[in-house]
């Protein structure tokens, strides 16, 4: 099956580029990350805060299976409605640090668009440590699936 | 979790990228390796040890000399770990795309 989502990250940059395309019209697309409804609906996550303009900010926050709750945050320097949004985002209470995203919108035909997400962090280290994060989790979570395996067995 | 010395503490370090470089060209001995380097023996044999303990470099005798040749397979390793990120994009794409498909409908 081809892959429809691309990284793009590159040895020793601090960088990385994320590439969709999605078969939505580019409004229908850009819909997906402004209206705060939809927003919970495909990130999963509790929307705070989100205010859909230049010098905006917003909030979110998800709970983990175990009901732990993690919340994000980020300001929102630019919003241009269905081509860009330039925002931060910062874990809170992990230690990463803010990153800076640059997400662009655009028209492929009429009924298909591009997203393309470019996140630049503080350090080569922190985005190698980011790119690595859904790996180190995955472990974790084969890792407790084990454990609660093995003590259902006990 | 604390995970054992990695891949990408090993190739986070410029010198090491140089010598995964140097040594991915040809098998060389550790003083042939640094020879290239201004910095001090004992920093490139650090370095060596370290892409060694990775797994990224194997050695090699020959002789009286050790060689230390690429194992291109460690590197593969490296663009497997990107997998679970792109994955994880991936879902959550499949899942806002498969949510406007039905927005769209509704309408």
């Amino acid at each position: 099956m081809e892959q429809k989502t691309k990284i793009a990250a590159e040895d020793g940059k601090q960088e990385l580029k994320i590439t969709r395309e999605f078969d939505l019209p580019v409004d229908l697309l850009f819909r997906a990350y402004a209206d705060p409804e939809i927003v919970e609906q495909w990130m999963g996550t509790k929307v705070l805060k989100l205010e859909n303009r230049n010098h905006g900010g917003y909030q979110f926050e998800t709970t983990d299976p175990k009901g732990n709750k993690h919340r994000f945050n980020g300001a929102i320097h630019e919003f241009t409605e269905n081509r860009k949004i330039t925002r931060t985002f910062e874990m809170e209470n992990t230690g990463f640090g803010v990153q800076l995203e640059f997400l662009k919108f655009e028209e492929v035909s009429e009924d298909t668009s591009m997203l393309t997400m470019h996140i630049v962090y503080r350090s080569v280290e922190v985005r190698d440590q980011m790119l690595k994060l859904p790996f180190a989790q995955g472990i974790n979570m084969a890792h407790n699936r084990i454990q609660d395996i093995a003590s259902k067995l006990k | 979790m604390e995970l054992r010395r990695d891949v990408f503490q090993a190739i986070a370090d410029p010198t090491r990228r140089a010598i995964i470089t140097l040594v991915a060209l040809q098998a060389m001995t550790p003083t042939a390796i640094a020879e290239k380097f201004d910095s001090s023996r004992q920093t490139i044999s650090k370095h060596i040890q370290i892409l060694t303990e990775c797994e990224l470099l194997k050695q090699e005798q020959s002789g009286r000399e050790i060689y230390y040749h690429f194992n291109p397979k460690k590197m593969k390793e490296i663009a497997d770990f990107i997998e679970p990120f792109r994955n994880m994009w991936d879902e959550r794409f499949n899942k806002l795309e498969s949510i406007m498909k039905k927005y769209k409908s509704k309408k």
